[in-house]
């Protein structure tokens, strides 16, 4: 067993080794127990999402630097899909961000989706509630959207930024996942590369179908050059999430949590194992478990 | 075990390593890549950030003999004396002692069979489960070759 007082308590004095064993252990399925006069959490949580290959690490690396040179600690979770075959995962988002690894001011933990049996979501809370109380102003949630997984990411951030190129398309897959309404601020990135004002332009236009007041705003950014990413910030900083996107968190948050504890029921093999036989019909499966 | 797989100093060349990367997620371990021309510190920050079990070290420059032994040092000083050090590229026969009395576990050189690297890492999940010492402090000597 290990003691969880002795090691927050050591985490919130600024042991960096020991807060990397409490989220190890929240990873692994750990209840997270703050003391009770903890303060209520003051960091702010962006989520950063878009397709494969858009230059979300870069991005970051970036936004790490920005924050830097203000003086303020941000700390980044980095999360994977783990292979379905093997459980195995290659997590390799640091190798973009080059000012990860510079300073006491910057903490980068990659997670893979398969650590535990009820997926990453129900230990992601504790996570962040760990790092705020450790005193990590900002904290970074960077998951690869492909469609569904994309909206989970309104369950933990306060604020949302959606990435992605010129003349992909795949803007059009996150309208239609429903995360574009979601997004605080849309970046199209790689705005050096021909055809990026034109997918700019494609996203206002079909975003000004829609209710203007709510819509996030766009934004050309190149991360590799380093070009608008003070203006981006400038946006994320300065923007009012809507009313309602606290009730769509909430409302994620307890999708994700029933997920997880459906994921790690010990009756699911039985009952996948009923079903895939035709002893049982779904709406029994879905009877049983939620007894 | 989650295990970093770094690129220490000024080499270019990754290939091994990201293939090294690639058969070790296919045996269902959990790998961090680090990217190019990684400092001994900046390394051992990752291992720490990630709470790694296992560092797997690739350098094919000739800096070895300088990079690998202030990697398990600044592990040592920094509280991860079980981190499990292994290494990998151009490591000369007659450095082999060198790095091994460093606290390195096992060397693989060209020509190594990435299943012959997946066993390694079998029994030294298995040793360190029956309470063995496998890392970077550990006394007991054990290496896999």
């Amino acid at each position: 067993m290990i003691d969880q007082e002795v090691l927050l308590k050591s985490a919130f004095n600024g042991n960096r080794r020991e807060l990397s064993r409490l989220l190890t252990h929240l990873e692994k399925g750990m209840k997270l127990n703050l003391p009770e006069d903890a303060p209520p959490r003051k960091s702010t949580v962006l989520g950063i999402t878009g397709p494969p290959g858009v230059g979300k690490s870069t991005l970051i690396g970036r936004i790490i630097n920005y924050w830097k040179l203000k003086n303020q600690n941000v700390a980044v979770l980095a999360i994977d899909p783990s292979s379905p075959r093997s459980g195995g995962a290659l997590l390799g988002d640091r190798v973009r961000m080059d000012s990860a690894d510079s300073g006491d001011l910057v903490f980068v933990r990659s997670l893979s989706t398969g650590g535990q049996p009820g997926g990453i979501s129900s230990s992601l809370i504790s996570m962040i509630d760990l790092l705020s109380y450790c005193g990590w102003e900002n904290i970074i949630i960077e998951t690869v959207g492909a469609g569904q997984s994309e909206i989970k990411i309104v369950a933990f951030a306060d604020k949302i930024l959606l990435i992605d190129g010129p003349d992909r398309g795949d803007i059009i897959q996150a309208e239609k996942a429903g995360i574009i309404e979601l997004a605080d601020v849309v970046v199209i990135n790689k705005s050096d590369l021909p055809g990026s004002a034109k997918a700019a332009e494609s996203i206002r236009s079909s975003l000004s179908f829609g209710d203007i007041k709510s819509s996030p705003e766009v934004i050309l950014v190149s991360a590799d050059k380093n070009d608008g990413v003070e203006e981006m910030m400038n946006l994320i900083e300065n923007c009012d999430s809507p009313d309602w996107r606290e009730r769509i968190k909430i409302k994620e948050r307890l999708i994700s949590l029933w997920d997880s504890r459906l994921l790690a029921s010990p009756e699911l093999n039985r009952i996948i194992g009923n079903l895939q036989t035709g002893s049982i019909s779904l709406d029994d499966a879905l009877d049983e478990l939620a007894r | 075990m989650k295990i970093v797989m770094a690129k220490p100093g000024l080499d270019g060349h990754d290939r091994g390593a990201k293939v090294i990367a690639r058969s070790l997620r296919d045996g269902g371990h959990e790998v961090v890549y680090t990217g190019l021309r990684r400092t001994p510190e900046e390394i051992s920050r990752i291992v720490m950030d990630e709470d790694a079990n296992a560092l797997g070290l690739s350098t094919l420059s000739g800096a070895h003999d300088v990079l690998v032994p202030r990697i398990c040092e600044l592990l040592r000083e920094t509280g991860m004396d079980h981190v499990m050090v292994f290494l990998g590229g151009i490591i000369p026969d007659r450095d082999h002692e060198n790095m091994f009395s460093n606290g390195v576990r096992a060397i693989f050189g060209p020509g190594s069979r990435t299943d012959e690297i997946l066993s390694f890492l079998d029994e030294a999940s298995s040793r360190a489960d029956s309470g063995a010492p496998i890392g970077v402090a550990g006394e007991d000597g054990w290496r896999w070759n």
